[in-house]
C-alpha cells in the first residue's frame, strides 16, 4: 500500500476520505430482541447513529378483542398482553372496572392479590435477570433464575391450575381460593429464595465483565426519562423516587413497610443498565418483605362474596394505573352501559419504555445494544398487543 | 449412552441397517431455532432451562437458520410475521422440520375470531409437522411433541418409493 | 388541584378559546387546532406542571366523531388531569402534540394507525402496529375485515 498510516490520518482529520452511513437490520428473528421487535440500526462504522424500532410483529388485535367481548371474557386476553406478569395485568384490568362499578373488595381478596401480584414481579425480574445476563454472555444466572422461577410457578398451579396465563383475578374476587398449605408454600420459597439473590449478584450482578459491559452504557437521563413517560426500573433507574404502588396508590400496599429501590450510580453514571438492572434485583427483596407482612395479617374469609352476577358497568369512563413489573400499566376503559366494553386502551409499560431506546442508544457500539435492550426488559406481546 | 452400556458381547459388532443408523443420527441432534414469536416462547425457555432440560434430547438451540433442523414456532403468527417465518423455513437446510406450539399457531388459539391481524394458523404458511396443543402448553407437553417428532424421524427411509408404496413398509 | 380550578385557570389564560369542563368524567375539552398551545401551558406552568403523559388514546365515539383522549399527571405536584379532543370523521386533524411530551409520538403514531386520526406537525406519521401497506383503521366501529391480505387468507 502506497499509503502510511500518518497520510491516512491526515486524510480523516481533513475530511477528505469519504465514509458511508451503514443500515443494519435487527431481528425481528434474533436472539436477543426478546420476541419479535425489529431494530434499523444506522451505524457509522460500528458506532450506532440512530436506531429506528419497527413494532407491531406481535399485534393481536388485544383492543379489538376487548370490544368484541364481555368485561370478564376480557380477562384471558389481558393474560396474553404481558405473559410474564399475567397476574399483574389481571390486577389492572379488574381494579378498573371495580372502580367503575364501585366494588368493595373482601379483605381475604386483597390480600391474596397482593401476595400473588408481587410473587409474579419477583418471576418475571428473574426471567429479566436471567435474560439479560444471557444477552451479555453469562449462562449460568439464566440456569439459576429459571430454577427459582419454577417453585413460584408450581405455587400458582398449585392455586389456579395454570403455570403461566392464569385468568385468576377476576372482577370483584378471584377464580379459586388458594389451595391448602399456601401459606406453607410460600413461606417456605421465601426461605429458599433469599439467599439466591445473594447468589445472582455474586455470579452476575457484581462480576467485573458484567459491570464492564452495563456500567455507563445507555445513560437515560431524568428529564428524558420523565419526557418519553418512562416507568418502573427505567425511571427508578435514573434515580426518580417514583413507585405507583406508594404515590398512587391502589389495592391495600400502603399498609406495609417496604422501600422504594432507586439506582445510585454504583457501578458508573446513575441511570446506567446496571443501575436498572439493579433495581430489579433490589425490588425483589423488597417484594419478598411484602409478601412476608402479608402472610403475617393473612385473614380468612370468602373471596366470591363481591364478585357481581351481572358485570354492567354503568356509562362513564376510567383511567386506572398499577405498577406492573416493567413500569406503569395503564387501562383507559369506556363503557356505555352494555356488557361489553365499549373502548379498552392498554398502556403497556414496555411500550412507552422502547421509545427511549433511540434516544439512549446513540454514540454506543452494535454490542451496546444488546446490553440495552435487555436492560429495558420489554415484552413483545404488551407492546404490539 | 445409558441404554447401550454393557449390552454387547465381545466382538464389538453390532448390526443394523444404514437407515436406522443415520435416522437414530439424526434424531439424537436435531438442532432447533431459538426463535420464539409470543408467550409460548416463555414456556420453550422453560423447557430449555433447568427443570425440563430439553438439551437432553441433543437439543441445540442455534439462532441462524442455515444451521438449524427444527423450527418451534412459539407462539402467535401474525401477517406482518408471516412472510418472516415462511422466509426462515425456506433459509433452513433440508432435512426440515417444523413444531407448530400452543393453539395460536395451530389455528389462531383465542385469536381466531375478530383478530384481524392474527394468522389462523402457521400450517397456511409453512408445513407443519408436529402440533402441540396447549394455551400454552407445558413444558412436558412440548417435550411430548419433540419425542412424536423423533419417532417420525426414526421412521424415515432411504429407499425410493415404488408405485407409490415405501419399499420397506415404512412411511 | 382538581379539574374545575385547572379549567378556571386555562380559561382565565386562554380568553379567546372555546374551552368546555365535562363535569361528568371530569375533562376539558379542547378545539383540535389549540392542543398544542394549551399542552405547552399546562407543562409549563408553575401552578400545573403536567409533565407527563400518562396515556394518550384514540377512541371512535361511533356518532360521527373520533376522539383523542390524554391523561396527564404531574411528578412534583402528584395530580391529574383528562383532556379531550373531538374531531368529525370526515376532517380527523389534530395538533400534534408530540413535541410537548416524547410520549406521545408512538402514542399519536398507534391512534393513527388504529383510528385513523391525523396528527398535523407529527414528525414520522406512519402505520407502527400494523404491516405499512395495510389497508383502513381497525379499530373504527365501522371496520371491515380484508378477506386477503398479500395472498394469506384472514377470516378463519
Amino acid at each position: 500500500m502506497s499509503q502510511t498510516l500518518e497520510a491516512l490520518q491526515e486524510d480523516i482529520a481533513a475530511g477528505r476520505l469519504k465514509t458511508d452511513e451503514l443500515v443494519l437490520n435487527m431481528g425481528p428473528q434474533h436472539p436477543s430482541t426478546h420476541g419479535v421487535l425489529r431494530l434499523e440500526l444506522v451505524l457509522d462504522g460500528e458506532a450506532v447513529v440512530k436506531v429506528i424500532p419497527h413494532l407491531g410483529y406481535l399485534h393481536r388485535c388485544f383492543e379489538k378483542h376487548a370490544e368484541a367481548m364481555t368485561y370478564p371474557q376480557v380477562i384471558p386476553y389481558t393474560d396474553r398482553m404481558d405473559y410474564l406478569a399475567a397476574m399483574n395485568n389481571n390486577h389492572g384490568y379488574a381494579l378498573a372496572i371495580e372502580r367503575l362499578m364501585g366494588i368493595e373488595l373482601p379483605e381475604r381478596v386483597e390480600y391474596i392479590r397482593v401476595i400473588m401480584a408481587e410473587l409474579q414481579r419477583i418471576a418475571s425480574h428473574l426471567v429479566a435477570i436471567g435474560t439479560f445476563g444471557m444477552d451479555i454472555g453469562a449462562f449460568t444466572p439464566f440456569l439459576y433464575c429459571f430454577r427459582d422461577r419454577e417453585y413460584i410457578l408450581d405455587i400458582f398451579e398449585r392455586t389456579c391450575g395454570a403455570r403461566l396465563l392464569y385468568n385468576y383475578m377476576w372482577v370483584g374476587g378471584l377464580s379459586h381460593d388458594v389451595h391448602d398449605g399456601f401459606e406453607k408454600d410460600v413461606r417456605d420459597f421465601i426461605k429458599r429464595f433469599r439467599p439466591t439473590i445473594k447468589e445472582v449478584n455474586d455470579l452476575l450482578n457484581y462480576n467485573k465483565i458484567f459491570i464492564e459491559r452495563t456500567a455507563n452504557i445507555g445513560v437515560l437521563p431524568v428529564d428524558v426519562a420523565v419526557s418519553y413517560g418512562c416507568s418502573g426500573p427505567m425511571l427508578r433507574g435514573s434515580g426518580v423516587d417514583f413507585d405507583l404502588r406508594r404515590d398512587d396508590p391502589y389495592s391495600i400496599y400502603d399498609r406495609f413497610d417496604w422501600q422504594v429501590c432507586v439506582g445510585k450510580g454504583e457501578a458508573g453514571t446513575v441511570g446506567d443498565c446496571w443501575d436498572r438492572h439493579m433495581v430489579r434485583v433490589w425490588e425483589m427483596e423488597q417484594s419478598c418483605n411484602i409478601i412476608e407482612q402479608a402472610l403475617e395479617t393473612f385473614p380468612p374469609g370468602d373471596i366470591t362474596e363481591a364478585i357481581p352476577k351481572r358485570i354492567r358497568p354503568p356509562k362513564g369512563e376510567i383511567y386506572t394505573r398499577v405498577e406492573n413489573p416493567r413500569g406503569e400499566l395503564g387501562y383507559y376503559v369506556i363503557s356505555d352501559g352494555s356488557a361489553n366494553p365499549f373502548r379498552v386502551k392498554a398502556r403497556g409499560p414496555s411500550f412507552v419504555n422502547l421509545s427511549v431506546i433511540d434516544e439512549i442508544s446513540r454514540g454506543h457500539l452494535i454490542a451496546d445494544i444488546v446490553a440495552i435492550l435487555g436492560s429495558i426488559d420489554i415484552v413483545l406481546g404488551e407492546i404490539d398487543r | 449412552m445409558g441404554l447401550l452400556d454393557k449390552q454387547f458381547d465381545d466382538g464389538n459388532i453390532v448390526l443394523t441397517s444404514l437407515e436406522g443408523v443415520l435416522n437414530w443420527a439424526r434424531l439424537c441432534s436435531l438442532w432447533q431455532m431459538s426463535f420464539g414469536l409470543a408467550c409460548c416462547a416463555i414456556e420453550m425457555m422453560a423447557a430449555s432451562a433447568s427443570h425440563n432440560d430439553i438439551m437432553r434430547f441433543g437439543v441445540l438451540p442455534r439462532p441462524s437458520p442455515r444451521q438449524c433442523d427444527v423450527m418451534i414456532v412459539a407462539g402467535t403468527v401474525t401477517l406482518k410475521m408471516a412472510s418472516r417465518v415462511k422466509r426462515l423455513y425456506e433459509q433452513m437446510a433440508e432435512p426440515r422440520y417444523v413444531v407448530s406450539m400452543g393453539s395460536c399457531s395451530n389455528c389462531g388459539g383465542p385469536y381466531w375470531e375478530h383478530g384481524y391481524h392474527v394468522l389462523k394458523g402457521v400450517d397456511r404458511v409453512v408445513p407443519v409437522d408436529v402440533y402441540v396443543p396447549g394455551c400454552p402448553p407445558r413444558p412436558e407437553a412440548l417435550l411430548e411433541g419433540w419425542m412424536r417428532l423423533q419417532e417420525k424421524v426414526r421412521d424415515f427411509s432411504l429407499v425410493k418409493p415404488q408405485n407409490g408404496k415405501p419399499q420397506n413398509g415404512r412411511a | 388541584m382538581n379539574t374545575k380550578d385547572m379549567f378556571d385557570h386555562l380559561a382565565a389564560l386562554f380568553p379567546d378559546l372555546e374551552l368546555q369542563l365535562d363535569e361528568d368524567v371530569p375533562c376539558i375539552i379542547v378545539p383540535p387546532d389549540a392542543i398544542r398551545e394549551v399542552g405547552l401551558q399546562l407543562r409549563d406552568d408553575e401552578q400545573l406542571l403536567l409533565d407527563s403523559l400518562m396515556c394518550l388514546s384514540g377512541v371512535d365515539f361511533a356518532d360521527g366523531t373520533l376522539g383523542v383522549v390524554y391523561h396527564l399527571h404531574s411528578m412534583l405536584h402528584n395530580h391529574k388531569l383528562t383532556v379531550k379532543v373531538v374531531v368529525p370523521v370526515e376532517n380527523p386533524h389534530v395538533q400534534t402534540v408530540e413535541r410537548v411530551w416524547r410520549t406521545a409520538d408512538w402514542h399519536e403514531r398507534e391512534a393513527y394507525d388504529l383510528i385513523g386520526v391525523i396528527f398535523d406537525g407529527h414528525r414520522d406519521l406512519r402505520r407502527i402496529l400494523n404491516p405499512y401497506d395495510w389497508e383502513g383503521h381497525p379499530l373504527r366501529k365501522d371496520y371491515e375485515v380484508p378477506e386477503f391480505y398479500n395472498g394469506m387468507k384472514v377470516p378463519y
